[in-house]
């Protein structure tokens, strides 16, 4: 069965008898919740964020239930506050944690490389190089954890992920199953139990370095001993086509650092290379254990390997050069969808000339031409701190405005809003409401009303949660209409009192039967001033040739969803609602 | 060991490239080859270029092509077969829709949308199997069936028996919209023998 590296972690949960998993959204791991929520019967949740996500499957864990909490790389940042001590507890059922690495970024603010918080956690590391493997180690992670009492950590990457290959599917493991057992020596860490605990981590942490250095996890496949390779993960798969005499000792599990396992390899081969993405992770260790090799030298700490440039790496050879494509062609960048609601945000922050700290979604494409309304991008929430930190620094909030979708709100910007209010701050904030986390493929979030299954439940009020927070100005408005919109902001950004627009609007891709139709450029009226460009929308085009050869506009009418902000921007009247359509 | 067969194909997300290339990837499965596909979700898909790698072959080890190493770049739009036009191999052949999709940076930025697309792919002295994919699609049923039509136009040079093709077809699709790809594809394979 060919499935994904997320599909087939989803399917290892099912096998593995995994009894709850939880999640937020984040590229490249979404998938792995959304196939447990569509294909399996396991119950799941989307949690507001990855450190609640963590923390309930850690409670689930202690209950006796094996326990799944996944998340891109970034989300283990926010969860890392939960994973530091969960080390240190332990765990009762097994509780394994998915980080889904992005090197390259091709959807992520960094490539920041999370083995390292195997170690800094001082939990095994096990890193799958195919569907397959992700299938497997999932359960052999689940095995470890419950053996070793310890949360295991399970690293992909993007092109593990979402690559796609051949699975042999199993039979679900029976299992005991287990209580709640008290025992605060064990789960409350005060420092006198966490200093016991500590010690006993610490003893956990040789016992696995043991068995890594036996266990079926890591192999060596001999082949040539002229050259002998270490390597993980995708970097496993390239080495095997660029170089696939080599003798290759494959690290499923990394961390714990298999010492005996690495030396004895080391010994076998004339030339020893380490072939890793970002971090020197690996190299790092063998060159501790004194081991000679060639590594980061000739591989970038940057991005993505593949086979070209590892095969350049293990020979010595310089890599030919990457192929370009010609350079007389226009880019296509991601683009705001037609009909997106924010591009009338942006539309009118442009014109407000103000100070816009962004944050985590797909109004973060705002930065990029025409709109180009967009000033900051850090991580969850840091719209909001930053804002407010702005206006401490220039001692004027009429010009900052911090923006985050409700998503985002909801996963890190309720603490900042909070603060803002609390410490006397009069920033304003936009809530982009689309009522979904777009980005990732629409998942639900508290504030949609619906759970990970669909099913419905409680939904957050957020103009309701912001006045409970302490901002009394809270305002909705509709990004649709320019002109009220951008009374709504000149408004509140003159309040010396913080204020909230929530700008409420459903994406435009959730529901296609809210498409109002087509509007049509009237030629004759057009006067090619090229004002509508300016928004940047997929749907408007060249027309015809216009006056001093500027070209008309024209709009596409199969990707037009009728939104009607050209109509609002064009200053000639020239763009025309669909026929029938009074307004 | 034979080296795997790089299948690449390319086009603006919302095209349905990624269907397309899980459609692929299940008939070179049901035609007994280890197959990897990898394809990058997220951002790319809004609007941007978007890349479906697909590689079958008696095994396959990286889920990517390796640079300038695909074989058969099939085309969902005129300007994306030119711009990955130099990740085709020598002696690869390009199948690409006369589909164009105009992105709004070839209004605002400093390039326009080229022309002679299909020539300058002729001039680079790469074999073209020009396919009115959009014109094929609508003629079908649903102008969404474009992928499915370059497909067929795909199918001619693979070699998969009739049988297992029809049958996995059948079964890749979503119940929805399975009659009026099967239509598709059969129509475009006929409009299509090379």
């Amino acid at each position: 069965m060919l499935l994904s590296g997320n599909e087939a972690i989803a399917r290892g949960a099912v096998e593995a008898g995994v009894r709850f998993a939880a999640a937020y959204p984040g590229t490249p791991s979404t998938e792995i919740l959304e196939t447990i929520a569509a294909r399996t019967q396991i119950p799941c949740q989307w949690s507001p964020n990855e450190k609640v996500a963590l923390e309930v499957a850690f409670g689930a864990a202690l209950g006796g239930a094996r326990a799944l909490a996944s998340m891109k790389h970034v989300g283990l940042n926010v969860a890392a506050d939960p994973l530091m001590t969960l080390s240190y507890t332990g765990v009762n059922g097994g509780l394994v944690i998915v980080s889904a690495d992005d090197p390259g970024m091709h959807s992520s603010q960094n490539e920041q490389d999370n083995r390292h918080y195997a170690r800094f956690a001082k939990v095994p590391l096990l890193e799958p190089a195919d569907s397959q493997e992700c299938k497997d180690f999932l359960l052999q992670a689940f095995a470890l954890s419950e053996e070793f009492d310890t949360p295991v950590l399970l690293r992909t990457t993007t092109r593990i992920s979402h690559g796609k290959s051949l699975v042999a599917l199993g039979e679900p493991v029976s299992l005991e199953p287990r209580d709640f057992v008290r025992d605060p020596a064990k789960y409350v860490m005060i420092p006198a139990h966490a200093r016991r605990r500590h010690a006993l981590v610490e003893e956990r942490l040789l016992r696995l370095r043991d068995l890594a250095n036996v266990a079926r996890l890591n192999r060596v496949e001999l082949g040539d001993n002229k050259l002998g390779v270490i390597a993980s993960g995708t970097a496993y798969q390239y080495v095997k086509e660029a170089c696939p005499d080599a003798s290759v000792l494959k690290l499923g599990m990394p961390y714990p650092f298999p010492d005996r396992l690495v030396r004895d390899f080391a010994g076998s081969v004339e030339r020893l290379v380490v072939v890793e993405e970002l971090d020197p992770f690996l190299e790092d260790h063998v060159r501790a254990l004194g081991i000679e090799c060639a590594g980061k030298e000739r591989f970038s700490l940057l991005g993505e390997l593949d086979p070209a440039s590892v095969a350049a790496g293990c020979s010595g050879r310089e890599r030919a050069p990457a192929p370009k494509p010609p350079e007389d062609l226009p880019l296509r960048p991601p683009v705001l969808c037609p009909g997106c609601p924010h591009r009338g945000v942006f539309h009118v922050l442009r014109k407000l000339k103000v100070i816009a700290t962004g944050d985590i979604g797909c109004y973060t494409l705002s930065v990029l031409p025409p709109l180009q309304t967009m000033d900051t991008c850090v991580c969850m929430g840091a719209s909001i701190g930053a804002a407010h930190g702005l206006e401490r620094a220039l001692g004027d909030a009429s010009r900052v405005v911090g923006v985050i979708g409700d998503s985002t709100f909801v996963h890190g910007g309720i603490a900042p809003l909070l603060d803002i209010a609390y410490n006397k701050g009069t920033s304003t904030v936009i809530i982009l409401d689309n009522r979904t986390t777009a980005m990732t493929g629409h998942q639900d979030h508290p504030a949609t009303g619906r759970t990970a299954r669909g099913e419905e439940t409680f939904r957050l009020d957020l103009a309701a949660l912001c006045r409970a927070l302490g901002v009394e100005d809270v305002r909705v408005a509709d990004p649709y209409d320019l002109e009220a919109f951008e009374e709504h902001a000149k408004t509140a950004l003159a309040n010396r009192a913080p204020s909230v627009i929530i700008a409420d609007r459903p994406c435009v891709l959730l529901d296609r039967s809210s498409w109002a139709g087509a509007f049509t450029v009237e030629e004759e009226l057009c006067t090619a001033c090229q004002r509508c460009f300016q928004l940047g929308c997929p749907a408007i085009t060249l027309g015809a040739e216009g006056p001093k050869g500027r070209r008309k506009a024209r709009i596409v009418a199969e990707l037009c969803t009728g939104c009607g902000l050209c109509a609002q921007v064009c200053p000639a009247q020239a763009i025309k609602p669909p026929s029938g359509d009074a307004s | 060991m034979s080296k795997p067969t790089n299948i690449m194909l390319v086009g603006v997300g919302g095209q349905g490239i990624v269907l397309s290339g899980e459609v692929l990837a299940h008939v070179l499965v049901a035609a007994g080859h280890d197959v990897k596909k990898s394809e990058i979700h997220g951002m790319a898909q809004r609007g941007g270029t978007v890349r479906s790698d697909v590689r079958f072959g008696a095994q396959v080890h990286s889920p990517t092509i390796p640079p300038g190493a695909a074989d058969i770049l099939v085309a969902f739009e005129q300007l994306e077969a030119l711009r990955h036009l130099p990740e085709v191999s020598r002696g690869g052949l390009v199948i690409a829709s006369t589909e164009r999709i105009v992105p709004t940076t070839a209004h605002t930025g400093p390039h326009p949308y080229p022309d002679r697309v299909m020539a300058r792919i002729r001039e680079a002295g790469l074999p073209l199997h020009e396919v009115d994919a959009p014109a094929l699609a609508i003629k079908a049923g649903n102008p969404r069936t474009a992928g499915t039509c370059l497909l067929a136009a795909l199918s001619w040079h693979l070699d998969i028996p009739e049988d297992v093709c029809g049958r996995s077809l059948r079964e890749a699709f979503p119940k929805k919209i399975l009659d009026v790809n099967l239509r598709a594809f059969d129509l475009a394979r006929s409009a299509t023998r090379p």
